[in-house]
């Protein structure tokens, strides 16, 4: 039997396959049929190859050769010319090399919208193989900082850089470590914020997995640049892998005498232990995160003083971001000038988000400021699931805002976003869709942040849990019109009095909401319903009698005998006994039962 | 391997290791390896990454073959995982997406041995600055 000697790649993502790649793909195989070629070229659809904007896409392997915007006319012709002939059809190349003469190298020609620069080498390197992150340049950024550098020349190259903190706040990293390097005291302290905790974020915990090394190293620059000498990560025991391999990382680090002291003969000496969150939201902000790294109740406290001059145990301590360390060895690798190309103009380098929610590729993505939303929710999210209408997207966690339809060209970059009523944060990025009620999911966040609240401030404590309950109230239906500016008025004391961030920002999802989707906040009230269906407690099932046969299968399925009729009549729904659990519109065959 | 006292140990052993990877990756080197990485974050091993890891390491001792198996982090195809990534000496890597025991001993009889794809290609879809 001959083997396989080519493939055809033909994309079948949701976007190409909207092109009708499918008639691409068996186009291909008539094609390879006809010619008697089976035994050695395979045609196969694949995933979604991120290039959306020219599909349908096509990839010729071993040449690793591109085309785009391919019609099923075409494919006989590539087979002939390219496969056959040994010659790449040049009209239909993929980005820079359409036209163009292909050379025996082709690059590929195609440019991806993703970028990885935190996350270069996640989901390559065994991440608990010191070998592996050496290989890959590690470690070299340290050794030339503490053999080629003066602190101040290496907070130089930082703040060139451009970076700013990746766990929301957005403050310029190497203003940062300048402050806390300004400090004089006898010991410093470099922390790593790895107490990542808003619902539906896992950038943080996915870097430490993959690449823990990466954040040992930028934390010892970080030691080298501040002068401090002990390093402390703050991670959440709920982040048991995370754990392990930073242990087995720092171990390794330390045989090698990569942390610990005289680092690489340079005489600078540092090393890192780690201690361990419960798992409190709050604990994020950087002063309950220190009090909470003091063995104290993680509760924040007013700043100044801040941090850089009075942190853990009193003394100057940097906090960062898991995010911000992992783009600081690429900093000093590549230079500063090479990261502040990447981006906007305030808004330097790439930000990764954990994509979640109603859309297609649920994944970890990394990708360069100034994108705009639509492109990473219809482009590489792959669009809404199911073929539903995009709604909204919630940035920011808890502390963010809803983006709407208005928003989706909009580049993203901190200022962008905070001018859009939402904010970057760490960067989960929540899709919803028509079937997601705004008030709802005003609802989940609150619950989220009463649950969340450390207590010692009134407003946040006090103030969030009467949010939550009238929420509760227009979801139920029994809410008034002076309920929905009692609810925005509150919103607004507690965004003004509250102690710490999480206060300050608790209200966001329900001002944003209300901001975009006042209209669905309305109906709750004065027409006592749902559109999209979610707030059970404003359904009502129905069956339409002409459509119902009598059938009897939806009365045998209500768990609460709520459904009665005689066989082959229409059978009726008894409101006040029926729980709204769908089982009945499930079972129907006939469509006869619909909610309003 | 002991400590590295000053930068020039850490650039031999960066030298030498990148040396080995390229070995290991040549298609012409009689001594090159198929690679297997699995995305083993949290999420991929709770979605059933190291029964895979496991089942590629017992059908490639049964078939008699001399390929490695190793884990990595997030490969950050979440609705697709587990995922792993072949490569083969002197070819592209390959990423293939909703593994299980039975889709490895699939991808080894196929891809592994004839070169004949199986579904769930992820293509790469980011640049990267590797390095």
């Amino acid at each position: 039997m001959a083997k396989i000697n080519y493939h055809i790649l033909v994309c079948g993502g949701t976007d190409c396959q909207a092109r009708k790649s499918e008639g691409i793909l068996n186009a291909f195989r008539e094609a390879v049929v006809a010619k008697g070629m089976e035994t050695t070229i395979q045609v196969i659809t694949t995933g979604c190859f991120g290039l959306c904007g020219s599909g349908p896409v096509v990839q010729v392997l071993p040449d690793n050769v591109f085309y785009s915007g391919v019609t099923p006319e075409d494919c006989p012709g590539i087979l002939e010319e390219h496969i056959i002939n040994g010659k790449p059809v040049a009209r239909l190349l993929a980005g820079d090399l359409r036209g163009q003469e292909p050379s025996a190298k082709t690059p590929e020609g195609v440019h991806r919208k993703q970028l990885r620069i935190a996350l270069r080498n996640c989901g390559v390197i065994d991440p608990e193989k010191i070998d592996d992150y050496i290989a890959r340049d590690g470690y070299q950024a340290l050794a030339k900082a503490l053999t080629g550098l003066s602190p101040e020349a290496a907070i130089a190259i930082v703040k060139q850089s451009g970076l700013r903190g990746r766990g929301g706040g957005g403050f310029p990293t190497g203003l940062k470590w300048e402050i806390t390097r300004a400090v004089r005291s006898d010991k410093k302290y470099v922390v790593c914020n790895a107490d990542e905790g808003d619902p539906g974020a896992f950038m943080d915990r996915s870097v430490l997995e993959g690449d823990p090394h990466s954040v040992l190293e930028a934390m010892a620059i970080n030691g080298y640049c501040t002068g401090a000498d002990q390093g402390v990560i703050y991670i959440r025991a709920e982040y048991p892998l995370a754990v392990e391999r930073l242990k087995i990382a720092m171990a390794q680090a330390r045989e090698y005498g990569l942390l610990g002291e005289n680092i690489l003969g340079t005489g600078f000496n540092f090393d890192i232990e780690i201690r361990y969150g419960a798992g409190a939201f709050v604990c994020g902000e950087e002063t309950a995160l220190i009090h909470s790294m003091e063995g104290l109740r993680g509760e924040p406290t007013v700043k100044p003083p801040f941090p850089s001059e009075s942190g853990f145990l009193g003394k100057p301590t940097n906090v960062n971001n898991v995010e911000t360390y992992a783009n600081i060895p690429v900093i000093f690798l590549k230079g500063a000038e090479w990261f502040s190309s990447i981006g906007t103009e305030k808004s330097k380098g790439t930000k990764v988000f954990a994509l979640a929610g109603k859309i297609n590729n649920v994944g970890l993505i990394e990708v360069p400021m100034g994108i705009t939303l639509r492109e990473v929710i219809f482009e590489i999210g792959g669009g809404i699931k199911n073929d539903r209408k995009f709604k909204a997207v919630q940035t920011g966690g808890p502390s963010g805002g809803m983006l709407t339809e208005k928003d989706l060209d909009t580049p993203i970059d901190y200022d962008n976003l905070i001018r859009a009523g939402s904010m970057m944060g760490s960067g989960g990025m929540i899709v919803m869709d028509e079937d997601d009620c705004m008030v709802a999911m005003a609802k989940f966040y609150l619950e989220f942040t009463v649950e969340e609240s450390c207590g010692k401030c009134s407003p946040c404590r006090i103030g969030n849990k009467r949010l939550f309950e009238m929420l509760e109230k227009v979801t139920q239906g029994q809410a008034s019109l002076e309920d929905l500016d009692k609810l925005r008025n509150l919103s607004h004391v507690i965004k003004d009095t509250s102690l710490c961030g999480l206060g300050q920002s608790s209200p966001n999802p329900v001002l944003s909401s209300m901001a975009n989707f006042y209209h669905e906040y309305l109906e709750h009230v004065t027409e006592k319903k749902c559109r999209a269906g979610n707030c059970k407690a404003l359904m009502k099932y129905f069956i339409i009698p002409e459509n119902c046969i009598g059938c009897t299968l939806c009365a045998r399925n209500c768990p609460v005998d709520a459904i009665s009729g005689e066989r082959k009549q229409a059978h009726v729904i008894d409101q006040d006994k029926c729980i709204k659990c769908g089982a009945c519109m499930e079972k129907c065959k006939f469509n006869a039962i619909y909610i309003i | 391997m002991g400590k590295l006292e000053n930068i020039e140990d850490l650039t031999k052993l960066r030298e030498v290791l990148q040396q080995a990877a390229a070995r290991q990756a040549d298609g012409n080197n009689p001594d090159a390896r198929i690679r297997v990485r699995v995305a083993m974050a949290t999420c991929g091993i709770a979605s059933g990454a190291r029964e895979v890891m496991e089942a590629f390491r017992e059908e490639f001792a049964k078939r008699n073959i001399d390929a490695s198996v190793v884990q990595t982090g997030c490969m950050g195809y979440c609705y697709a995982e587990p995922t792993v990534e072949i490569t083969r000496p002197g070819h592209l890597p390959v990423t293939f997406g909703y593994v299980d025991a039975k889709k490895a001993s699939r991808i080894i009889d196929k891809y592994i041995l004839n070169n004949e794809l199986v579904e769930g290609i992820i293509p790469v879809n980011y640049e990267t600055i590797g390095s």
